[in-house]
């Protein structure tokens, strides 16, 4: 294993002490419980939005928070959910009297660490559960589909909502729509290695790759040999339209989002695949996102996300944001 | 059972997690996301450490100290569920007064039910319950029957290794493993490895005192 890092065990800890001090004009980060958030305390009456997950998928959530999107990030251990102490905490910092709004990934850590949270938490709250990951069967007998890269949509939307003054209610209602709005796939040529373990969470050929893997790198629908761009392109959006089922003319968000190891480069060739295929379907593409936003470490890959679009989601979308990650509009 | 018990006990434990720390690792590279056995070993780890802060506290105040020491010293699932836990053993009835085997059992088997509805899951989906449940149900049965003590707890290590393997060839329904569908077969779960070797170590140190 090669990595910057100078012990497993202060890994977490030098990062994000890094991050608060090069974006000490966005944010603060808080330490033990740790948790980051605004610089500037909530504004009256405005919901807060928290959110959080493991580690290792930066720049969400932290390099999320600021103007126009959260007002707090719980990071947890690097692939490990964070835990009821770190949402507490962040929850007492940020609660202005109108409530918080946790916005959680569907994986089984997260979702029972926020509902602990939020079972311990005297104020109002409500959560939204981010399932928009298309490769995995949605069935209420399992713990369902994944909540990947659309939650980058997801709080950016909610976020923009909430700073215009939407209510807890509004907010949480807005926040499924665009889930609901929302699909995503992803594939990858390479392992990624948790610090703490020091060798490659999975095992993966050189003319292989993970198709429709997960942000930790859990396997997808199969193992398959590495083809061309197009061809995988093609196949990430047969399986998202498949399920999203946008209608010809329909506007959509076409982000197409790095896991950590892949070149922008390449992640703009991806985009350009996408757009012939969308074009051939006459979908029309209204917003675009491209980069490294929903990461897994080091890992070489990426995934595409389909966010079907309305006057009100564009709105919302358009909207100024200032965080360290996602800056427009200011 | 005395708060020295639990000590004494985690320390044991931590003995054999570590003996099969590579087995349980690569069982979770198989099927999870391979953070299980260090997420077990650092709980482990906090709870022992402990020690000085809860050695001369009353039963319930020493569990819900080992309950917030795990929730939060752990994260992802693992915390929550051994959380759930030992949170709810320290809610246990009139505990303080004093917790013979009867009175433990009880608790455990309450705590195991809260963690199944923490975790949504049942016997037959590929994780730790599979250990938990068919244990839990194994000494209250025991307790019931009215059956010697060492002979309840000698049941019960058999029942966890039983429910371990058994995780084997099922398909997982719930968690990180889930997501691979028919791939999970043949891989034992690694929670439910963990767990056995916990139960076992507890079992085993009632029986050998």
């Amino acid at each position: 294993m090669k990595k910057f890092m100078n012990s497993a065990d202060d890994f977490l800890k030098e990062s994000l002490q890094g991050f608060g001090a090069a974006h000490q004009d966005i944010v603060s980060c808080h330490y033990d419980p740790n948790f980051i958030t605004r610089v500037t305390p909530t504004k009256e009456g405005k919901v807060a939005l928290i959110s959080g997950g493991g580690s290792g998928h930066e720049p969400m959530h932290g390099g999320l928070v600021g103007h126009g999107m959260l007002d707090a990030a719980c990071p947890g251990f690097v692939f490990s959910s964070p835990t009821p102490d770190q949402m507490l905490a962040a929850a007492e910092k940020v609660d202005s009297g109108a409530g918080v709004l946790f916005i959680v990934k569907n994986y089984s850590g997260d979702v029972m660490n926020f509902q602990m949270a939020a079972e311990m938490m005297q104020g109002p709250n409500e959560s939204v559960l981010t399932n928009d990951d298309v490769a995995v069967e949605d069935s209420s007998f399992t713990t369902g589909r994944r909540g990947v890269a659309a939650t980058v949509v997801v709080e950016k939307i909610v976020g923009s909502l909430a700073e215009h003054g939407g209510s807890l209610h509004e907010c949480k209602a807005l926040g499924d729509k665009v889930n609901k709005n929302s699909g995503s796939m992803g594939v990858a040529f390479s392992s990624c290695t948790v610090p703490a373990a020091g060798k490659p969470n999975f095992d993966i050929g050189d003319d292989e790759m993970e198709f429709g893997v997960g942000i930790h790198g859990e396997p997808g629908r199969r193992r398959d040999k590495v083809k061309s761009a197009q061809e995988i392109t093609n196949e990430l959006l047969e399986a998202i339209n498949e399920d999203l089922k946008p209608e010809a003319n329909e506007e959509i968000l076409l982000f197409v989002n790095g896991m950590g190891g892949t070149p922008l480069t390449e992640l703009y060739l991806i985009y350009d695949n996408a757009k012939n295929m969308l074009d051939k379907k006459n979908i029309k593409i209204s917003r675009s996102l491209v980069g490294n936003y929903c990461t897994s470490l080091e890992m070489q890959g990426a995934s595409i996300t389909l966010t079907k679009l309305d006057e009100e989601l564009v709105k919302h979308w358009d909207s100024s944001v200032h965080t360290a990650a996602m800056r427009w509009g200011v | 059972m005395s708060v020295d018990f639990l000590i004494e006990t985690a320390k044991k434990i931590q003995v054999i997690i570590n003996d099969n720390s590579s087995e349980i690792e690569k069982l979770d590279q198989e099927i999870g996301d391979g953070d299980h056995i260090f997420n077990v070993q650092r709980g482990i780890k906090l709870v022992i450490e402990l020690e000085p802060t809860i050695k001369d506290l009353i039963m319930s105040k020493a569990l819900n100290q080992i309950a917030m020491k795990v929730l939060s010293g752990i994260g992802g699932s693992s915390g929550a569920l051994f959380g759930t836990l030992f949170m709810t053993m320290a809610k246990g009835n009139a505990i303080d007064e004093g917790v013979d085997y009867k009175k433990a059992i009880e608790i455990f088997a309450e705590g195991v039910e809260a963690v199944k509805q923490r975790g949504k899951a049942d016997v037959g989906e590929k994780t730790m319950m599979d250990v938990l449940i068919p244990v839990s149900n194994c000494l209250k049965k025991g307790v019931e029957d009215d059956k010697d003590l060492k002979e309840i707890l000698k049941e019960a290590v058999e029942v966890a290794e039983k429910g371990m393997f058994s995780t084997k060839d099922l398909l997982a329904t719930k968690g990180r493993a889930s997501f691979l569908g028919e791939r999970a077969k043949g891989h034992i779960d690694p929670g439910a490895r963990s767990s056995q070797l916990m139960i076992k170590t507890v079992c085993e140190s009632v029986i050998n005192s």
